[in-house]
């Protein structure tokens, strides 16, 4: 039998990229939430999770009427910069990120929060700066969260549906990724490319949690 | 000369305290300050520190100007020249004993440095170890070292022995005179340990309920009444037993337990948990040397 790997290709792609970005995005947005003392944290807050519960066609049905050639800002991209987001790459990224921005920043926020005060202080006491602080002191003892993070972005980014079938539509090799192919070849009643793609997606998913768990157990598993 | 003169309002335990302190500390001076917990002596250090803002007040090391509310200044924590050593010894886990060090040089270059901190507090050997991996004692001189490392204006100790045994304490104690020998360096001890007082500071600042309300030797400010061949122990009342027409008091004093026999009428007033004084005139005190 002959399978297309373009779309499980094409999904990997996509969360590897979309990972990259928020694990930048995500640990100062976390360090921010955790740590300012300004009040519209509490607004940013909740945007953040809103990922969770909110369905994903709304998220993507926002964003397609964002970035239509019609709106302002799709407007923007098209003519000023050159750029369509809408059914590209680009657009899937966009709306990945945003979409599995709470998975990236959650286990990020609470790692800080669970992080002893005492030690970021004892480095302050050392003259060092936030930002050295954070890179040779916090980070490097946050790590679990920061692994659980960014598995549970990219499991997460390799799940998505809704978002991407919304702003990115089905175009092979260009915005069809593995959970739309299934969707697709189930439509055109296809079981046996709706089988293979599954038990790929099925594979990968368990591979990737048993491995997290593993890796977990053994990082907090430091012997003193 | 280090002066300190701060103000703030704490929550403590027991309500709303206001701190209010004012006091000077000579150039090399170790001092101690004294005081039951939540009298607010580590607000005053994390004062110094610049870890907590006082309400209002001025902190000078030298000259330099740390802390002044009027003329709007505040340095923050990481510009004030401080070594402080915490109480839970706050070392980084991420760090082996080595880099811990390292990492508090304010001159990276200065690797010398560290070898010889680490031959100082005999942790040469366990360089390359993760703090968790240390004993009490090992990591509280490993705290200490560390702070040494970045060379202070000033060293804050808070309670830095507390959690250690006694005999550990003591090795401690001389460890760290033998330190602030080498490098005399203005020291600031806060304690709530007696003999601890005794051993390390010429000058003791007591702190009563956020103010300090003596100041000066160890021995004038705790010992007034031992010239006279007396003992005099504070100790807390764990039994009473009658026996006869005599009662035997059961009294803790520091770690030691002593039994005192006292009359009926002595006894009557007493109960368990009492605060006492156990005093005696002491012609031929016998000394053994342990």
């Amino acid at each position: 039998m002959n399978f297309d790997l373009s779309p499980l290709w094409l999904t990997f792609k996509l969360a590897s990229v979309t990972t990259l970005i928020l694990f930048t995005l995500g640990v100062p947005l976390a360090y921010w939430i955790v740590f300012t003392p300004r009040r519209w944290k509490t607004v940013v807050e909740p945007l953040v999770s809103m990922p969770l519960v909110l369905p994903p066609t709304v998220l993507g049905f926002y964003l397609l009427l964002l970035f239509s050639p019609k709106s302002p800002v799709g407007n923007f991209f098209e003519s000023v910069l050159g750029i369509k987001v809408v059914f590209t790459f680009l657009g899937l990224v966009i709306g990945s990120v945003i979409f599995s921005l709470p998975f990236m920043v959650n286990p990020i926020k609470a790692g800080l929060q669970s992080f002893p005060k005492a030690l970021i202080e004892a480095s302050y006491a050392l003259g060092k700066s936030r930002r050295e602080t954070l890179f040779k002191v916090i980070l490097p003892n946050i790590k679990p969260a920061l692994l659980t993070g960014s598995v549970m972005a990219f499991a997460h980014t390799v799940g998505e549906f809704g978002v991407v079938l919304m702003i990115g539509g089905s175009i092979p090799g260009v915005t069809r990724t593995a959970s739309i192919a299934i969707f697709g070849e189930v439509e055109a009643l296809n079981y046996n490319n709706a089988y293979f793609y599954s038990g790929v997606l099925f594979t990968i998913a368990f591979v990737i949690l048993f491995v997290l768990n593993a890796l977990n157990k053994k990082i907090f598993d430091v012997t003193p | 000369m280090i002066r300190v003169k701060a103000k703030k309002k704490l929550i403590s335990a027991a309500g709303p305290m206001a701190l209010d302190v004012d006091f000077l500390i000579e150039a090399n001076d170790l001092v101690t300050i004294f005081g039951a917990s939540g009298a607010g002596k580590t607000t005053i250090l994390r004062m110094i520190a610049g870890l907590t803002t006082p309400d209002e007040g001025l902190i000078q090391v030298g000259t330099e100007v740390w802390f002044d509310s009027k003329a709007g200044i505040n340095k923050p924590v990481q510009e004030r020249s401080i070594g402080f050593v915490f109480q839970d010894y706050n070392l980084f886990p991420n760090m082996t004993v080595r880099q811990n060090l390292e990492y508090a040089l304010h001159d990276k270059q200065d690797k010398p440095l560290v070898d010889e901190l680490l031959a100082l507090a005999n942790l040469t050997e366990l360089a390359n170890r993760k703090p968790q991996t240390l004993s009490g004692g090992q990591k509280q001189r490993l705290a200490l070292i560390r702070a040494l490392a970045r060379k202070p204006k000033i060293f804050l100790f808070d309670e830095p022995l507390s959690s250690l045994d006694l005999e550990l304490r003591l090795k401690l104690q001389d460890e760290i005179l033998t330190l602030y020998g080498r490098f005399k360096i203005p020291t600031i001890f806060v304690t709530h340990d007696l003999s601890e007082i005794y051993k390390m500071s010429s000058t003791v600042f007591i702190l009563e309920h956020g103010r300090i309300t003596r100041t000066g030797k160890p021995s004038e400010i705790f010992g007034q009444d031992n010239l006279s061949g007396k003992f005099k122990f504070v100790g807390t009342v764990l039994e009473l037993v009658q026996d006869n027409f005599l009662y035997i008091v059961t009294i803790q004093i520091g770690q030691n337990i002593t039994k005192v026999v006292v009359t009926e009428d002595e006894a009557a007033g007493l109960k368990v948990g009492d605060k006492v004084i156990v005093a005696a005139k002491a012609f031929n005190p016998i000394l053994l040397k342990v």
